[in-house]
């Protein structure tokens, strides 16, 4: 029965190493299994380089308006602030400089005439009934945009299309001119024409009242012009018009090297703090290391696949995550250790050093998240960018020393090591830095 | 077992040393070398491939300029790329200067390698923000460690973090380190590793008083609790240093100015979290829970009369 259990954990032991491994190639180099593809964190559709380490785009608007204030100016600072924050530009910077000006550092985007549309149009959204009466305003009677995918017709092809949603007044308003609308057939003039700045984005067929919350724009959307679409909806319409006056695309300010000496530091730093944990904590040091591997399989997978905008600061970010990861391993074998030491079987020192590590690894954690709300909510481009590979890496360090560290040191134990000096210095004196 | 409560103000005088000197610096260096994000400016690079003085730039810059920029220009990442930094101007001031040093060593536009630009108030904005959202942070920690423990455990934690940042902002006036947006982020980073390493100090304190043997003194058990976290708290600095220590070593010149403040705010975290914060506390306590019980006794001795 015990051989039995010793052999499963073994076998289990050697599946996780595996695992961590796939899970390594799989977060930094990617696969491409049978259609399904991820070219790794550094790929094309990975991580996002902010302008420090892969440059980007810097757009300056000039208001065109005499004299817009200075409640004007912050209103169009915090719809483009939405606007990118939809759009996924999270480390994108908004200064404001003298007479209208307004300047936006978007990093990694370098389709700065794309970026440039997005955020400068008025987004000013109409319905108008065929004689150009507008019967619906987004600015008052749109409650909420949202980009949609799928058929819009019964037995329809799925297409990408904007989904409006209506508040109480205009859904009222809406079954009033459609009413109306449906009523004109005979004159041809039963459409509903839905204008963005002017221009027409579509003029749906209306063949009766329609009394619904809300409604589908559908035209020659791609996704990503209907994505557009709903973020600048949603976003509110800019108090007047804002030209492009410059444009430019910045290369890369550390040099191509900043990125690729981090991550040469970071891989060399991980292997030093490896052989570390052995040195100090043997076997379970071993398996801190296991956890470590996939605590960076992890944190490269979630920066992938949540395309996080990378910069120095981000970067600075990860490598504290790092050094913090094995922390939580850290005090729960400091404890271990103490526990071994007063006589205690290792099952039970395990046992008892995670019970009693349990509290300092929650507070201290708590604590560095809460700093990274708030810093998240700052705003202040860099600062956030760290705030989010901070706060993602002390939430999977977290998971990888309370979960996987503890599985598999319960797999040791299983597995029925003796030899209590694999585990620690027997000999040593008690307490001490010298540990 | 030395007793770290009983020499706990002897601990604060290397950091008082080093702020000392950091003050001293300050002013010879006329304070902080705020960069453009904090003063704005405007901020160009330029690749001159050729080795280059930076005050012959400086004087080209000078005599090319209307109003006679006074720019600072200082190598970048390699000896070949000129970092240049002029106050707040004019776009077309700002392509004055760039024409100046592409006619005098005879570059191409691409060898602008970025421009970035700040109006002076942004600069002010982006200070005053940073300064709110810190003290925030710090006042939501304060308030957390005031609930999971107690408030002079608040007080205390946040003293030693005082300190840290002070050493910190030190550094940046003894090496005249540029402060921009990454001074942030470096001071946060030590904000919140500090705050790791003294609360697990302050965990290990709060288990041992559930315990306490009635002959142990509050500062004995505190002492007992600094070197019972001991291991973990050096080994856990260690291994977050070996991954700056690394990245100072082997990074661009941008990197290791972020890195080295980094190195002095996380061993000075360490240094705080062990030998003040909950030594510190320790006094404090004791003295109240002296207060407290002189008090009682007081109580008792005027109901026997």
């Amino acid at each position: 029965m015990e051989k039995q259990m010793k052999k499963k954990s073994i076998v289990t032991l050697c599946f996780v190493v595996a695992l961590a491994i796939i899970l390594n190639y799989v977060a930094f180099i990617g696969f491409n299994i049978a259609g399904f593809s991820y070219d790794g964190a550094f790929g094309e559709k990975g991580i996002k380089k902010g302008i420090d380490l892969a440059g980007g785009s810097v757009i300056t608007f000039q208001a065109k308006t005499d004299a817009p204030t200075e409640d004007q100016m912050q209103v169009v600072e915090s719809i483009f602030q939405t606007r990118m924050t939809n759009a996924g530009y999270t480390e994108a910077r908004i200064s404001q400089g003298e007479a209208g000006k307004i300047t936006v550092e978007i990093p990694s985007v370098t389709n700065t005439d794309e970026a440039a549309n997005l955020l400068g149009n008025v987004a000013k959204l109409t319905f108008n009934d065929a004689d150009g009466n507008v019967v619906l305003d987004g600015a008052t009677d749109i409650k909420d945009a949202s980009y949609q995918y799928g058929p819009v017709e019964q037995n329809g092809s799925s297409i990408p299309y904007v989904k409006v949603e209506f508040n109480a007044e205009a859904k009222q308003k809406f079954a009033d001119a459609t009413k109306a609308a449906a009523a004109r057939a005979s004159e041809g003039k039963n459409y509903i024409s839905i204008q963005m700045d002017g221009e027409e984005v579509s003029s749906p067929m209306v063949s009766e009242e329609i009394n619904s919350d809300s409604c589908v724009i559908s035209g020659s959307f791609t996704p990503e012009t209907a994505e557009t679409l709903a973020n600048q909806i949603k976003s509110g319409q800019l108090p007047f018009d804002l030209e492009v006056i410059s444009k430019e695309t910045v290369g890369a300010e550390l040099g191509p090297n900043a990125l690729k000496t981090s991550l040469i530091a970071a891989a060399i730093g991980v292997i030093l703090i490896m052989i570390f944990m052995v040195v100090m904590y043997r076997i379970p040091g071993l398996i801190a290391d296991i956890s470590l591997l996939i605590y960076v399989g992890l944190i490269g997978l979630a920066m992938g696949v949540f395309h996080v905008n990378l910069s120095l600061s981000g970067i600075a970010g990860i490598v504290l995550s790092i050094g913090m990861a094995v922390d939580a391993d850290c005090i729960i074998f400091e404890r271990m250790k103490e526990e071994l030491r007063v006589g205690k079987t290792i099952r039970a020192s395990v046992s008892s050093g995670f019970d009693k590590a349990f509290s300092a690894i929650l507070d201290s954690n708590v604590t560095t998240i809460i700093s990274c709300i708030v810093l998240y909510i700052s705003g202040i481009g860099t600062v956030t960018g760290f705030a989010t590979t901070l706060g993602i890496g002390v939430v999977l360090s977290m998971f990888t020393a309370i979960v996987i560290t503890k599985f598999l040191l319960k797999q040791l134990v299983n597995i029925g090591i003796e030899n209590r000096s694999l585990f620690y210095n027997a000999k040593a004196k008690k307490g001490g830095a010298a540990e | 077992m030395k007793d770290l409560t009983k020499n706990r103000w002897k601990f604060v005088i290397i950091p008082a040393l080093i702020v000392a000197v950091g003050i001293i610096m300050y002013i010879v260096h006329g304070g902080f070398n705020f960069d453009v994000e904090f003063m704005g400016g405007v901020r160009m690079q330029v690749n001159m491939h050729t080795e280059f003085d930076n005050k012959e730039v400086a004087d080209l810059i000078q005599e090319n300029t209307v109003d006679t920029v006074n720019a600072t220009v200082q190598k970048g990442s390699t000896n070949e790329i000129a970092v240049i930094k002029t106050p707040p101007v004019e776009d077309s001031v700002r392509q004055d200067i760039f024409n100046a040093i592409k006619d005098k060593y005879s570059l191409s536009d691409e060898d602008l390698v970025s421009v970035s630009s700040a109006s002076a108030s942004f600069g002010l904005e982006v200070q005053r923000k940073a300064l709110m959202y810190t003290l925030l942070a710090i006042v939501c920690i304060l308030i957390y460690i005031a609930i999971r423990f107690e408030w002079r455990s608040a007080v205390t934690a946040v003293i030693a973090l005082a300190i840290n940042v002070l050493v910190m902002a030190a550094v940046y006036t003894i090496t005249n380190i540029p402060l921009n947006t990454t001074f942030i982020a470096a001071m946060l980073t030590v904000v919140g590793y500090s705050i790791n390493n003294t609360i697990v100090i302050f965990d290990r304190i709060r288990e041992n008083m559930k315990f306490r043997k009635k002959n142990e003194s509050v500062s004995e058990l505190v002492n007992r609790s600094i070197f019972e976290t001991l291991g973990r708290t050096i080994n856990s600095t260690i291994t977050t240093l070996i991954t700056i220590v690394l990245i100072y070593i082997l990074g661009v010149s941008t990197i290791r100015d972020f890195a080295l403040p980094l190195i002095v705010g996380i061993i000075a975290g360490a240094y705080t979290s062990i030998f003040i914060a909950s030594t510190f506390w320790a006094s404090w306590r004791e003295s109240s829970m002296q207060a407290k019980a002189e008090a009682a006794a007081q109580r008792r001795s005027n109901k026997k009369n």
